[in-house]
């Protein structure tokens, strides 16, 4: 079949001319000024926009967090269901994916808009009202409530890959459930940990949406940066290429930490 | 033992019910009869009427399909050419061509979306060629796309016999119709998987299209994102829950049947 | 006479209706080798799961010793498990599956180590500590699993099929070693396995079950030359099993022919099973026996001849092993000594032929 190669060569030009031309670009804007000289000022800029980008880390991180809290017990709880049981949470679990972000995002604004709901039902118990929405809290919220299922699935199908014979093997070992759970369970999950990790991690950290819909305008993260550059009144590519690449190259770091972290412990191996 | 059975199910409902009761809230207040999110005033259909005679909600509706199917159809045949390409690539070069295929699905979408509005503002200002608009808009859909459909083709070309193919051609079948008569039967799933996943992606894409797309071309997330930005209007309610409602029909319709094939396959594979 | 380890008591299981063991009694004593054999789906291993502490039974109780252990969670038990596929943990290299057990009870890392470096030596595998469980061929991550699972010191070792996934050559290497490693700690040894070649050659006691019944306990000599029924002689080894009717004590009859046998104590004329293994026919000239057939295939098998002979009024062809090669197509005559005939009780039951093994 060695001669068929030549079929795939759309696809090869196809990636060069609009994936790597364009990454070639974004470097290439980020180190020029508006003259097209070559200049290391853009990149020097990310001091003037380093809160920004360090409250995408944090937040995101937070996010992040919080995802896999709420997420891990439940992907293990999936993985020891019933079979029906795990297909119909699987269903449901998709399902709200399959609804536009923007709208899932549009329900938590008027939930915990200043007279939304929430505040709503608490005044109705002579509480409140509380301010919710345009706060960093808020955004945290939205970026869980976005990606929580991002967490969940791959922890779960690397769990319900554990043969059930390695959890009576551990029982038979003498391990409690605890000891199961930490001993075997957890270090035979981490791939999927790692995988649920960089999916919440990397939409959270560059999202421009999330934090304007529920951040209001004064809590700025990196993305709306970028997007201001780009798209707004008074546009610079440059600047915006450079924070983007910088956005890329954290992203990039932070992911082959990850993927380091995960190799010393694990090499796959036989899961049945 | 029933302790913890009855802690992870509470735990289980707990989480299921944050994901939904967003969206159960949403889809309820799209027949209140006034514009308040908070208040039950009665019910009414009037924001429903109001979301189905929104000339810029259907048009670009319209725009979301006719980009979704073109660019699904697009990707699908240069993916699954380059799924099959790779497959009798040398390792080199597949390992790279592999790589630069993950560009997409690793990097944030507003870093695909920026680097690629910078190659079309580029092109247009040196050409006079790619107007932001339509067709840019397709490119880039096609673009993220041809990753998925590579990766749900690949798959189902590894777990084929590659002696078939050969088998095809030794009995006399010249090498397209030995292709087509016993390659594509066996990958035909992965191609199917690949079709829906372009599709879906396409329809529900924002970022991307929102660097893209210029001023001419408007899909309906970008429509719900301008709407939610002017804050909140009952008539995205009602978008959300026609929404819901299509996707839930399509996903349990795909899956119920999904399941009771796997069901059957189940039971024939049993062995007490 | 040694004490019993392990007993059980009526226990009977059911899945979705069911019958997966009914009643079954079995008491197992100290020390033995101890083979539950039996066609796929006899309940042997649902037995073996049972003892382990993997599956509750519906009723019945399980000893061991003279505790009963029903309510026992099998991380107490003082018994390991050797698994089907092994269950050997992947992330894991082989020094820490050996040492599981061990960090569970917190010991200290000099007896970790020295234990370890024990359970490796007494199944061959010094030097591999640091190896990965994937990189074993399938021989090496059994003996890492009987190593892992006798590192905790068990009383009773429980081992459900582990040579179903080696080769023959390897198969037989390992029944030699698990018998070895049997004898020398000491321990008890239950193991489960579809293979009658494998129970003959290793156990001290063998439990042949079908349809979640016991059907005969005994050494494997006497399960072999002393079939209690029908499917036992069945499923040990291969059998010639005709009807015929007892005439009298030691005077049987079975296709036209009457034979002398030493079997006494059956009512008169009554029907009985016939067996007659297929080494222990004689093959005389047809006009010196009763017992006569046609030879209608001949195999070559190492040792001996196969054949197998069309004997007239016979549904199924007899199976003769000889080292006399017959022709093809020739008429012979057939006759066994009388302490080779097995007579037994009419058997209703399924054969272990008409089950699929796994």
């Amino acid at each position: 079949m060695k001669k068929d190669s030549w079929v795939a060569s759309p696809f090869m030009v196809w990636v060069v001319i609009f994936t790597v031309i364009p990454l070639g670009m974004v470097c290439w804007y980020a180190f020029t000024d508006a003259s097209g000289a070559f200049t290391f000022d853009n990149i020097l800029k990310i001091g003037t926009y380093w809160t920004y980008l360090k409250d995408s880390l944090i937040m995101g991180a937070v996010a992040t967090f919080f995802c896999l809290l709420l997420g891990y017990p439940l992907a293990y709880i999936m993985s020891r269901a019933s079979w029906a049981a795990q297909q119909t949470m699987m269903m449901l679990l998709m399902l709200p994916q399959w609804m536009n972000f923007l709208l899932r995002t549009y329900a938590w604004m008027t939930l915990l808009e200043n007279n939304g709901l929430i505040n709503h039902l608490l005044g109705q118990l002579g509480i409140g009202p509380f301010h919710m929405i345009n706060t960093k809290g808020a955004i945290i919220l939205g970026m869980v409530y976005n990606f929580l299922p991002y967490m969940i699935l791959p922890i779960y199908s690397v769990m319900e890959k554990i043969h059930s014979s390695l959890f009576e093997a551990a029982n038979d070992l003498g391990a409690d459930k605890l000891a199961t759970l930490r001993r075997v369970v957890f270090p035979l999950s981490l791939p999927g940990v790692i995988t649920g990790i960089t999916m919440v991690f990397v939409p959270s950290v560059s999202t421009f949406v999330i934090s304007k819909l529920l951040g209001g305008g004064n809590n700025m993260l990196i993305g709306d940066v970028i997007e201001r550059l780009f798209v707004g009144a008074a546009p610079n590519y440059n600047v915006g290429a450079a924070l983007s690449l910088v956005l890329m190259v954290l992203i990039l770091i932070s992911m082959a930490v990850m993927k380091k972290f995960d190799d010393g412990e694990e090499t796959g191996g036989l899961m049945m | 033992m029933k302790a913890s059975k009855l802690l992870s199910r509470i735990y289980t409902v707990l989480i299921f019910l944050f994901l939904y009761a967003p969206i159960v809230v949403l889809i309820v207040f799209s027949f209140n009869a006034t514009k308040s999110r908070s208040v039950w005033k009665g019910f009414s259909l009037r924001w429903y009427e109001n979301l189905f005679n929104d000339e810029t909600i259907l048009g670009a509706l319209w725009v979301s399909i006719e980009v979704a199917v073109i660019a699904a159809i697009v990707a699908t045949i240069i993916g699954t050419a380059a799924a099959v390409g790779l497959k009798s690539m040398n390792k080199k070069l597949r390992s790279v061509m592999l790589t630069l295929n993950n560009i997409p699905m690793v990097n944030p979408d507003i870093v695909t979306g920026i680097s690629m509005m910078l190659l079309f503002v580029a092109i247009f200002g040196a050409t006079g060629l790619l107007r932001p608009g339509f067709t840019t808009l397709v490119i880039a859909h096609v673009t993220f796309c041809i990753p998925y459909v590579i990766l749900s083709v690949l798959p189902k070309l590894n777990q084929m016999n590659p002696s078939i193919y050969e088998a095809a051609q030794d009995l006399g079948c010249p090498p397209f119709r030995a292709f087509m008569k016993v390659v594509m039967p066996e990958i035909m799933p992965g191609i199917i998987t690949g079709v829906m996943m372009a599709f879906t992606l396409s329809l529900d894409d924002f970022v991307i299209s929102y660097f893209t797309s210029g001023s001419t071309a408007q899909t309906l997330p970008m429509v719900i994102y301008s709407m939610t930005k002017r804050r909140i209007s009952p008539k995205v309610n009602a978008l959300s829950a026609v929404m819901f409602v299509i996707v839930l029909v399509l996903l349990v319709a795909i899956n119920a049947r999904q399941i009771a094939e796997q069901r059957r396959t189940r039971k024939t594979n049993q062995d007490i | 006479m040694a004490e019993n380890i392990i007993s059980l008591k009526n226990i009977s299981v059911s899945f979705d209706g069911e019958t997966i063991l009914d009643k079954l009694n079995l008491d197992i004593q100290d020390g033995t080798f101890v083979t539950l054999l039996g066609p796929s789906g006899c309940g042997k291993t649902t037995t073996l799961r049972i003892i382990g502490g993997f599956q509750e039974p519906d009723s019945g109780d399980v000893f061991f010793g003279k505790e009963r252990i029903n309510d026992l969670p099998p991380h107490k038990r003082q018994l390991n498990t050797v698994f089907q596929r092994y269950a050997l943990f992947p992330h894991l290299n082989v020094y820490e599956n050996i040492a599981f057990g061990m960090r569970i009870r917190k010991k200290s890392e000099a007896e970790v180590k020295a234990k370890v470096a024990e359970m490796l030596k007494l199944v061959s595998l010094e030097g591999f500590e640091k190896r990965r469980t994937s990189t074993l061929s399938g021989g090496q991550q059994q003996r890492v699993a009987i190593a892992r699972a006798l590192a905790n010191d068990p009383k009773v070792l429980l081992l459900d099929e582990p040579l179903g996934a080696l080769d023959l050559k390897l198969r037989k290497e390992m029944q030699v070693e698990l018998k070895r490693i049997q004898s020398r700690l000491g321990i008890t040894f239950i193991y489960v396995t579809h293979d009658q070649e494998e129970a003959l050659s290793m156990s001290d006691t063998i439990v042949v079950m079908n349809h979640g019944v016991i059907q005969q306990i005994g050494s494997p000599t006497d399960i072999y030359n002393e079939p209690e029924n029908g499917f036992v002689a069945d499923f040990i080894g291969e059998s010639n099993i005709v009807d015929g009717i007892m005439h009298a004590d030691c005077d049987v009859a079975f296709c036209g022919a009457r034979f002398a046998c030493v079997d006494t104590g059956f009512a008169k004329d009554e029907e009985v099973d016939v067996v007659i293994r297929p080494e222990d026919i004689i093959v005389v000239p047809k006009e010196e026996s009763d017992l006569r057939g046609t030879v209608t295939s001949v195999t070559f098998k190492g040792v001996h001849y196969e054949m197998y002979v069309n004997v007239p009024g016979e549904e199924e062809e007899w199976i003769i092993q000889s080292t006399v090669a017959q022709e093809e197509g020739k008429e012979i005559g057939m006759t066994v000594t009388p302490e080779n005939i097995h007579i037994m009780k009419k058997y209703t039951g399924d054969y272990a032929g008409d089950e699929e093994l796994e």
